[in-house]
């Protein structure tokens, strides 16, 4: 009888090591398969002709997505510019001013935001934001602009939230510090609160740049996708992964593995960017 | 001059309320649009008829079936799963090198943008794996996608239940599984089903892993290796091609009221949770 429990336990725990190490499989597995497609073009072309290359003709061997990365890191920048200061605000707002009861509304209510599928978002910004930008500042509307608001509200829920953690974990001693110097409320937020939360607020702008540069249909759907680097925010772009997802359903042959060679350019720009968040996150926990 | 900083102080209170507002607005913008746009072309056969004509006229059933089918599925292999991992990081092991790892590899899963999962389920499940155009790859993709989820609320989930709890059980000559499954697992139940609901949110909006990997036929799958389309792929389509604007409304309609639904079920279960604990 006892003999039998403890194989019982055993047979579990081994079950449960399995189980835990499917993630890491899972992982290997997509590192590995986006690797082996992708990296045999970067032997053959060579790496600087694709990721410093201007022209993409993938039918007929120009692989170049220069163009692409400028336009992922403008888009992503722009979204930046709108999404980080209003979502700070927020956060701000949520966790200094707003009363328990509101802040027990809002903040699922905000995160609700997160949860409207990115295809919704892209609809209402060629509905409702191309226009406005066609409309008021000119160009046909498919633009760094268009695609940089859509995307600037796309971030808000990850900057929100985790601004809003941050904030919260700021110690109660350091306000009432302030406050008993005779300091206003904008005065401890600014020189007291915001400076410790520095790193986790810091972390929220980097995933949120991660979710950005991620983002494929929305994108799609409001950028325009050209194919050059674009000079004004009005010019239309194109991003890496709008260019994955534009031709991924037809291409074959080398074709097909330029856009794995795009996404592996992706996979190094984002895990890049998830280490340094990553590396904010654990500094602010281990202080 | 010297700016009084009480004047400041009020100023900016003013503007971070106005910026709130602004936020909260946008959301219920994006909700209102479409609601009032979508609800006249919102009828029971719209739900129940399958789409005419690339969707151009009648319903969108065969993508609500078709949607159903892949969230259903991949919850249920990614369930076990991930709930297992959770399980495994809090209650078998100590924190070593090992649990770190796993770590990494799940922090690091749930950074991955959607779009990289389709490709690699594009060219694992789809090509190599021979599957075509499926179902099952498409739930396969999806079921690593959603885990990172499941697995950190499930992981938040057991850690919050009492240490007590499992003293106790210990103390009765429960074994370690046995307290899992009978005492830890019981209270950490609707924590768990928080994640569930909300990775379950996260597959229904799902569109750019899910178009390259189950693909997009308007006929309904009736078994694994059958091609189907989700409500979002169909509503990306729908949208991106300019089929119906109406039947877009439509479709984005029934799309954001499930996922808010779900959402705020979800969102419900855990408040239940944390007022029981706190």
């Amino acid at each position: 009888m006892i003999k039998k429990a403890f194989t019982k336990e055993h047979f579990v725990k081994y079950v449960l090591i399995a189980f835990a190490l499917s993630s890491l499989l899972f992982l290997f597995l997509i590192f590995i398969f986006i690797l082996a497609e992708g990296l045999p073009l970067f032997q053959k072309v060579g790496l600087k002709n694709i990721i410093f290359g201007f022209k993409w003709a993938p039918t007929k061997g120009s692989f170049g997505i220069f163009p692409m990365v400028v336009s992922s890191f403008l888009v992503t920048f722009g979204a930046l510019i709108i999404g980080a200061p209003l979502g700070l605000s927020c956060a701000i707002y949520l966790s200094e001013y707003s009363g328990k009861r509101l802040k027990l509304f809002l903040k699922p209510a905000l995160e609700l935001l997160a949860g409207i599928p990115s295809v919704v978002y892209g609809f209402l910004g060629v509905i409702y934001i191309v226009p406005l930008v066609r409309n008021y500042f000119g160009g046909a509307g498919f633009s760094l602009l268009a695609t940089s608001v859509i995307l600037g509200v796309m971030i808000l829920p990850t900057v929100i939230s985790i601004s809003f953690d941050s904030l919260m974990s700021v110690p109660k001693t350091y306000r009432e510090g302030s406050f008993a110097m005779g300091a206003t409320k904008w005065q401890t937020i600014y020189k007291v609160i915001i400076p410790s939360a520095r790193s986790g607020i810091l972390a929220s702008f980097i995933l949120g740049m991660g979710r950005a540069i991620g983002e494929t249909m929305a994108v799609i759907m409001v950028a325009g996708n050209a194919l050059r680097i674009p000079t004004s925010i009005l010019d239309p772009l194109r991003t890496l992964t709008s260019n994955i997802a534009l031709e991924l359903a037809y291409a074959t042959g080398d074709h097909r593995l330029s856009l794995f060679s795009t996404g592996v350019v992706l996979l190094v720009i984002i895990m890049t960017l998830n280490y340094i968040a990553n590396f904010a996150i654990k500094r602010r926990v281990l202080k | 001059m010297r700016i009084n900083p009480r004047f400041v102080d009020k100023l900016v209170k003013i503007g971070l309320n106005a910026q709130a507002f602004f936020t909260v607005a946008i959301l219920v913008a994006i909700v209102a649009i479409i609601f009032f746009k979508g609800s006249p072309y919102l009828n029971m056969e719209f739900i129940f008829s399958s789409p005419v004509d690339m969707g151009r006229h009648g319903g969108i059933f065969s993508t609500i079936v078709g949607t159903i089918f892949l969230v259903l599925l991949s919850i249920f292999v990614a369930t076990p799963l991930g709930v297992g991992t959770a399980i495994f990081l809090t209650e078998y092991t100590k924190e070593s090198w090992f649990t770190k790892t796993i770590r990494f590899g799940v922090e690091s899963l749930a950074g991955i943008p959607s779009i990289l999962y389709g490709l690699f389920g594009f060219i694992f499940f789809v090509i190599k794996l021979g599957m075509g155009w499926s179902l099952m790859a498409g739930v396969l993709t999806i079921t690593i996608m959603i885990l990172p989820t499941i697995i950190r609320t499930s992981e938040e989930a057991i850690k919050a239940v009492p240490r007590n709890l499992r003293i106790v059980s210990y103390s009765l000559s429960a074994t370690k599984w046995e307290t899992v499954t009978k005492v830890v697992l019981p209270s950490a139940g609707p924590g768990i089903l928080t994640g569930i609901m909300l990775s379950v949110g996260r597959a229904v909006g799902e569109t750019a892993a899910v178009i390259f990997t189950m693909g997009s036929s308007l006929r309904l799958p009736t078994s694994l290796m059958d091609s189907g389309r989700t409500m979002a792929v169909h509503f990306y389509i729908l949208a991106r091609e300019g089929i119906s604007m109406q039947k877009a409304y439509a479709t984005a309609l029934v799309l954001v009221l499930s996922i808010l639904l779900i959402n705020i079920i979800a969102y419900y279960i855990m408040n239940k949770v944390t007022s029981k604990y706190s």
